[in-house]
């Protein structure tokens, strides 16, 4: 039987950057990916979704606080409440927390400067739609570019919603943070961009293995429903 | 009516913002202990009175000026 190309929307707002590096990545991981205009009220039939980094809306009064607002975000709530894949890199990981689809804040970098480098990264879980081709403890190199990532948890966060941490924290993010995911487990979001690490042209290809892996259950949901 | 909405970051937030804004108060020699910066946001709203227009500006915080998890908020009204 043929391997369906499971459909990935990414979600373009005024301001994204990396729309079309994530559009790219996940073509080449054998996605069909879909471009999503920020003001389309509906989804098309999608099999996940990944809210890309850059800006959104001037990020004006704190980052993906309008973003939160537009009418993709409206659609994409009701699509994770449903239970679908929502993977939101960077700006997107903003507009998730203020959606209030991750628990956390995300607010100016401790050094108050923008970083832009590689880190590395800790897998913490591995039984997730977004780390299945990681293995737990797995060391992880990819690009942060953020000024506005250091993560603050609740207070009742629970430390198996933490996905990802910094070996070396770029930004003072609680507990060494880079990602959280839903209690459900369907929704995740991170600071680092597995889109800019898909090619050791790249300096790195480790973000193939998250995107790959979303890929894969992306995959298995569009088998599930044929 | 006027409304003004003060919104800071909550006691215990690392403000590193303040932190340089402090900082560079020392280097002009003023002895400053603590910093914080917080934002100000100015509302005109049609409201019954100042009582309807606090309770509004309040789910206005609740709802999008101010981040709960990590700020506060006063709100005045102003008339």
């Amino acid at each position: 039987m043929a391997r369906p190309q499971p459909r990935i929307g990414v979600v373009t707002y005024p301001g994204a950057q990396d729309d079309r590096d994530a559009l790219w990545a996940l073509g080449a991981l054998d996605a069909d990916a879909v471009p999503v205009w920020h003001e389309e009220q509906e989804l098309p039939d999608l099999d996940a979704v990944v809210l890309p980094g850059g800006f959104s809306y001037g990020d004006y009064l704190r980052c993906g606080a309008i973003a939160r607002f537009s009418p993709a975000t409206a659609a994409v709530r009701e699509f994770a409440e449903a239970g679908g894949l929502v993977l939101g890199i960077c700006n997107g990981f903003q507009i998730l927390c203020e959606a209030g689809l991750l628990p956390g804040a995300l607010v100016r970098n401790e050094s108050l400067r923008f970083v832009c480098r590689d880190v590395r990264l800790t897998v913490e879980r591995n039984d997730l739609p977004f780390t299945g081709r990681c293995t737990a403890g797995q060391r992880l190199v990819m690009p942060v570019k953020h000024g506005d990532g250091r993560y603050l948890a609740p207070p009742d966060l629970d430390e198996s919603q933490v996905v990802l941490r910094y070996l070396d924290n770029p930004n003072g993010s609680v507990d060494g943070i880079a990602g959280v995911c839903n209690e459900a487990g369907n929704v995740m979001g991170l600071m680092p961009h597995p889109e800019h690490a898909v090619d050791p042209l790249l300096g790195s290809d480790h973000g193939a293995l998250l995107l790959a892996s979303l890929v894969d259950a992306a995959r298995e949901r569009a088998l599930a429903t044929i | 009516m006027k409304a003004t909405v003060l919104v800071r970051p909550k006691p215990g937030i690392l403000d590193p913002q303040g932190e340089a804004v402090g900082s560079a108060l020392g280097h002009l020699g003023f002895d400053v202990r603590d910093a914080r910066v917080g934002k100000v946001i100015d509302l005109e709203l049609e409201a019954a009175d100042a009582a309807a227009a606090k309770a509004e500006v309040e789910q206005m915080c609740e709802r999008l000026l101010a981040n709960p998890l990590i700020e506060s908020y006063e709100v005045e009204i102003v008339g």
